[in-house]
């Protein structure tokens, strides 16, 4: 079976900017696939590349082994849910949904039947007579959902589709996408600047950052081994320590990455700092040590005693915990 | 926020305002009053008597029909082609971006802001140059050169309002670019046109100047209405053609008002 998309070598250039650049991808038919990254970072670009908004520059794309390149948005077997929802302010929600059905000549009774139940998969049955106009944002989304999934895609793209919602209806969102995900099998790919929604959500995370993919992996592989610092940094700001202070702290003379929540303090520990500052967080405290000029930042489980500015700690860590990147990470 | 002394209005405003609006719309009155008057050699006012007369010796006058004729005919195509052209190129202003965007955008607008003279005596020395005779469709090329503008604001205005992920939208769920057009952006800017198209006809169909200069013998109704103040004889016919004048661009222009208040200012609407 072939990948569900596949990129080899893209580039899309703006001018002088590259938007994406040389970039190799493969994702799995029925996976759900996030592209992390900074605003910039081309990993919305990479989305539109795929739903056909966007050419390549350079490069070679597939969607389910066909050639994607030259071939219009209308005539792509992928539907979008956009960022702003794009739902036509014209048209009810009903007429909205079915829209595509409409386009590909589907009766009116049948399309009706059909954006009814794309509605109460989406939980939203009976909101079918509203005006966009008259919905939350929560409900517009859904709608959009509904629309895009109405048409059965092989692909589903969401450009950043819980950016625009309130944190507990985000989270709400996110557990509901990743379910309709599972019940549907179909191949989702969205876009994300929060990490913590990518690790959550997402089977696979590919981190982009000037236009080009830092890595690729499971949520776990990104979080515990990232191989490079942005990764490191980018996803759940990880203390990038360079090769002069991994050496200091017993590891080898290298790029390392240790995770803030993964440092103790402990009185028998290896190593000394300074505290310099400390901030509560509500679940933890997280704290600024000062190790010869440098600086870790450690994060404290609520609960536990928290050391005034200016004292000295001992601390350490499990073997393990520091994640060695290499020499030019 | 507003308080009482912003409510109370000084007197002498109020009556200054009421003249004001006098002074603008009395003399449109006597317009209507001297078309029902008895006396035809000279405006006399009081008018010695009414009558209705007139409404019917205007209407048994071919010379008004054909100049009613022209000009509904040069109005109605030259809204046509403004229609066309002007959705065009709010589109491709407001949905592109090119080079010399901007300054196409300034050029389209050019013709409202120049002095009516100027695009008639221009265009005259273009057709002159150019050996082509004037004609009916001098006037309208005339004409549509106010009226792309006017088209142009207002669907410009339309397309900045509508997301540009509608078209994506649309497209994205399977529809091509005539689909689109007729499925999303026309339902869309369909009120605007409506009420550029309806503000183009009025400015057409009440022009003077730059027909003036476009025209060759034909008479379109303003102009017709000019020539005929000069005769002494059978004025109130030029009255009742004023009135109906009045109703076939004012209401237009109302109905204009009324579909695009909500949000959308009307351009164009001083020339």
């Amino acid at each position: 079976m072939p990948h569900a998309v596949t990129f080899q070598q893209v580039s899309r250039h703006f001018g002088a900017v590259r938007a994406v650049d040389a970039v190799d991808l493969e994702i799995a038919p029925g996976e759900f696939f996030a592209m992390l990254g900074p605003s910039g970072s081309g990993k919305t670009t990479c989305l539109r590349l795929i739903a056909g908004f966007e050419q390549p520059t350079s490069g070679h794309i597939e969607i389910f082994g066909e050639t994607a390149e030259g071939v219009p948005p209308y005539r792509r077997h992928v539907n979008t849910v956009f960022q702003d929802y794009a739902l036509f302010p014209h048209l009810n929600v009903a007429d909205n949904v079915a829209y595509g059905l409409m386009i590909k000549g589907v009766g009116r009774a049948e399309r009706a039947r059909e954006a009814e139940a794309a509605l109460e998969m989406v939980k939203l049955p009976g909101y079918g007579g509203r005006k966009p106009g008259q919905l939350s944002g929560g409900q517009r989304q859904r709608v959009a959902l509904a629309r895009a999934l109405v048409n059965k895609p092989k692909v589903l793209l969401l450009d950043e589709p819980l950016g625009a919602l309130d944190l507990k209806l985000r989270e709400q969102m996110q557990e509901e996408l990743k379910a309709l995900q599972r019940a549907l099998g179909i191949t989702f790919v969205f876009v994300t600047h929060d990490q913590g929604e990518a690790l959550s959500m997402a089977d696979r995370v590919a981190v982009f950052n000037e236009g080009r993919i830092m890595q690729t992996g499971t949520p776990h592989e990104i979080y515990r081994r990232p191989q490079t610092r942005f990764v490191a940094d980018f996803v759940g700001s990880s203390n990038v320590l360079s090769p002069d202070l991994t050496a200091r702290l017993g590891g080898p003379r290298q790029w390392a990455s240790l995770r803030p929540e993964d440092i103790r303090l402990d009185t028998d520990g290896h190593h000394r700092g300074r505290v310099i500052a400390a901030s509560f967080l509500g679940s933890a405290t997280r704290i600024t040590l000062e190790i010869d000029g440098e600086t870790l930042s450690v994060l404290l489980p609520s609960g536990s005693a928290v050391p005034e500015p200016g004292e000295e700690v001992a601390f350490s860590w499990s073997p393990g915990d520091l994640h060695v990147m290499g020499d030019e990470a | 926020m507003r308080s009482d002394r912003q409510n109370r209005t000084p007197m002498g405003l109020k009556i200054a305002a009421a003249a004001g609006l006098a002074f603008l719309h009395l003399p449109l009155l006597l317009i209507f009053v001297y078309a029902f008057t008895t006396e035809d050699k000279s405006y006399q006012f009081p008018p010695p008597g009414l009558t209705l007369k007139w409404f019917a010796v205007t209407w048994n006058r071919p010379d008004v029909w054909d100049a009613l004729t022209l000009s509904v005919k040069v109005a109605s195509i030259s809204t046509v082609v403004a229609l066309v052209l002007g959705t065009l190129c709010a589109a491709a202003i407001s949905q592109t971006r090119f080079f010399g965007r901007e300054a196409i955008s300034l050029l389209v607008i050019l013709p409202i802001a120049l002095p009516g003279i100027i695009t008639g005596i221009s265009l005259r020395s273009a057709f002159n140059l150019a050996e082509i005779p004037f004609s009916f469709w001098t006037i309208v090329l005339g004409h549509a050169t106010f009226c792309v503008v006017v088209v142009y604001n207002n669907a410009v205005a339309r397309f900045r309002r509508m997301s540009g992920s509608l078209i994506e939208a649309s497209m994205d769920l399977g529809a091509d670019g005539f689909q689109t057009f007729r499925h999303v952006i026309l339902p869309n800017i369909g009120t605007a046109l409506l009420a550029g198209g309806m503000l183009a006809f009025a400015l057409s169909f009440d022009e003077v100047i730059v027909t003036t200069f476009t025209a060759g013998q034909q008479a379109t109704l303003p102009i017709w209405m000019l020539e005929e103040l000069v005769r002494p004889r059978q004025r109130p016919v030029t009255n009742v053609v004023a009135m109906v004048v009045v109703l076939v661009t004012f209401l237009p222009i109302l109905a204009a008002y009324y579909l695009t208040r909500d949000g959308d200012q009307i351009s164009g609407q001083g020339k």
